[in-house]
């Protein structure tokens, strides 16, 4: 054995055994029968799939679709600015990129409710709104869709910015003096040179943002409230609530070929993956 | 400003700040390019002539002085309001875009039937027939060179920059260029401003040079002019060897080995192809260099004489 194999055996191994071995037994799952109270029973069926037609479900996907799309789409339009101010900054670029990750030294869990300590009935904001005279009853900003959405901007932002500031960094400051020598102004030369020079940063910043918001379910849960039900949300509760494991794999499965389609959608010709 | 000139630079001077300290890149230049001439601007890297081009460009802005074109004052101007165009040093071609694409981008305010035209034309010119669907990848380096002179020229400029556009190229094919370049210039009839570092590019090409040195002009006119009658010692040293013999200046291939002169002892010689490079002590210790036929038996110990032609001594101030 090459000792470079010999070094990447254990990571292998790891791969196999915490990403393939779970997925097997999804697999595995979706295809029996519930339990009384919880787990799984013969016999093998694909009733957890033909389940998954019901429109019910299908509203609950495309919601999911919508809030992953729109908090990508903001996470796109706040975090191209940001990407640019860094890549241009010179010597301070190293500090502007430690603060767009510090977040990441906090669990999100306790981000995420710091968000509530925020946005609910008697927290900071509305509290300090009230005070001020400004509102007489507090605002609804908790439990809503747009607070689901903020919380995915606030927290994915970051997976935005990166991939973009790369692409960025590389991109040759003589291609934009050559726009403008030709006459482009600034918003021209932006779209003509920057924006499609970006364009595998945008792909992969998109992709990296897409997919977990299609997945999420913490998010939902905490800012969301009852209200904002999302496929991770629905997943969650027929492994818990509901007891019925079956089903929240095969749910689980279509929320994973969804994501590797549109994955493989966004990979253009002869492009790597990301 | 006179009609006839294009271009003028008014005592301009360019200072850069980096970390507290003051740099002056260009020092109180003042130039005036006259239209349709093939302007070179001379010097070694790091004396401003880059700067200069990026000013008139309008990429940098003086910190004091102005910038005419055509008798409007456009120092203030962006980039993108000023009738000149830049061939850059890498070419800076966008990637993303055919040579259609790239010649087309700055032709975007013309009518579409117009545009198609300008571009076969301008492609023909540069002899890109049948490459517009390329992309700049898909070129040679010599290719890459032709679509930024016609992605500029399309677009009909009062004054063509040109930013050490050679230096990219193989040695090869510099030379082939030269030619091409001057000849394309001659039938486009634009005012090119041409920043080189490299004395024979700028002797073979121009009609006009101006030499820099450390931010500041050291002499300006012809090619002739600028070789046989260098106002300055760092012009002279500049462009191609010079022997220093009591203060006057004489070109290596101006000294002639006589039966009678100044004495000498051979030092060294060099085979060169077709012509012999000769090292010389001068009676007195002065080192010299002479450029003789390449037929000639000349040894190292050898005592020799030296002589040339006084019309051929320069004096510099």
């Amino acid at each position: 054995m090459k000792l470079r194999n010999a070094f990447l055996a254990p990571t292998a191994m790891l791969m196999a055994i915490t990403m393939l071995a779970p997925l097997a037994i999804i697999v595995v799952y979706s295809l029996l029968t519930r339990g009384a109270y919880g787990g799984v029973e013969l016999p093998w069926t694909i009733e957890n799939f033909t389940r998954l037609w019901d429109p019910v479900y299908g509203v609950i996907f495309l919601r999911s679709f919508w809030i992953a799309a729109v908090a990508t789409a903001l996470c796109l339009v706040l975090g191209f600015p940001l990407a640019m101010f860094i890549a241009r900054s010179g010597s301070r670029k190293n500090l502007y990129l430690s603060l767009v990750i510090l977040p990441f030294w906090t669990s999100f869990l306790i981000r995420t409710y710091a968000w509530m300590f925020l946005l609910r009935d008697t927290g900071i904001i509305n509290s300090v709104l009230q005070a001020l005279g400004i509102i007489r009853e507090p605002l609804p900003l908790l439990y809503n869709d747009g607070a689901v959405i903020l919380g995915l901007v606030y927290g994915f932002l970051p997976f935005m910015v990166l991939p973009l500031y790369a692409t960025l960094e590389r991109l040759d400051p003589s291609l934009l003096e050559a726009a403008a020598d030709l006459g482009a102004r600034p918003w021209r030369a932006f779209q003509g040179v920057t924006l499609p020079l970006c364009a595998p940063g945008i792909r992969a910043g998109a992709i990296l943002v897409f997919v977990p918001c299609l997945g999420t379910y913490l998010t939902s849960d905490l800012l969301g409230g009852s209200k904002t039900v999302l496929i991770g949300n629905l997943v969650q509760n027929q492994f818990t609530a509901s007891r019925d494991w079956p089903f929240g794999a095969a749910l689980s499965l279509a929320l994973m070929a969804i994501a590797m389609v549109l994955l493989f959608a966004a990979r253009r010709k002869g492009e790597e993956l990301l | 400003m006179p009609p006839e000139m294009v271009l003028e630079l008014r005592r301009v001077s360019k200072d850069f700040a980096s970390h507290k300290e003051v740099t002056r890149a260009v020092n109180d230049v003042s130039l005036e390019v006259p239209r349709g001439a093939f302007f070179s601007l001379l010097g070694p890297s790091g004396c401003g002539k880059t700067t200069i081009l990026r000013m008139v460009a309008g990429f940098e802005a003086p910190t004091s002085g102005e910038v005419w074109l055509n008798a409007q004052r456009i120092d203030a101007l962006p980039p993108y309001q000023r009738n000149v165009n830049t061939v850059f040093q890498s070419y800076a071609l966008f990637p993303h875009l055919t040579v259609q694409g790239n010649i087309e981008f700055g032709l975007r305010r013309s009518a579409s039937s117009d545009i198609d035209k300008r571009v076969r034309e301008v492609l023909q010119q540069v002899r890109l027939e049948g490459k517009a669907s390329r992309k700049p990848s898909e070129l040679s380096g010599g290719e890459r060179q032709r679509v930024a002179l016609a992605r500029a020229i399309v677009l009909q400029p009062d004054v063509l920059l040109l930013d050490e556009p050679l230096s990219a190229l193989d040695p090869q094919l510099r030379k082939q260029v030269r030619s091409e370049l001057r000849d394309l210039q001659r039938r486009v009839g634009v005012t090119f401003l041409f920043v080189t570092h490299d004395q024979e590019e700028a002797l073979s090409m121009s009609d006009q040079i101006a030499v820099m040195n450390a931010g500041a002009l050291e002499q300006v006119g012809t090619p002739q002019e600028i070789y046989a009658r260098p106002r300055t010692r760092f012009v002279a040293d500049f462009l191609g060897a010079m022997n220093w013999i009591d203060g006057i200046g004489v070109r290596p291939e101006s000294i002639n080995i006589c039966p009678e002169g100044r004495k000498a002892v051979v030092t060294g010689v060099t085979y060169l192809g077709s012509f012999c490079h000769i090292a010389m002590n001068l009676e007195g210790g002065e080192a010299i260099q002479a450029q003789v036929a390449a037929g000639s038996t000349f040894a190292a110990g050898q005592s020799v004489c030296v002589t040339w032609n006084p019309e051929d001594e320069v004096r510099v101030s």
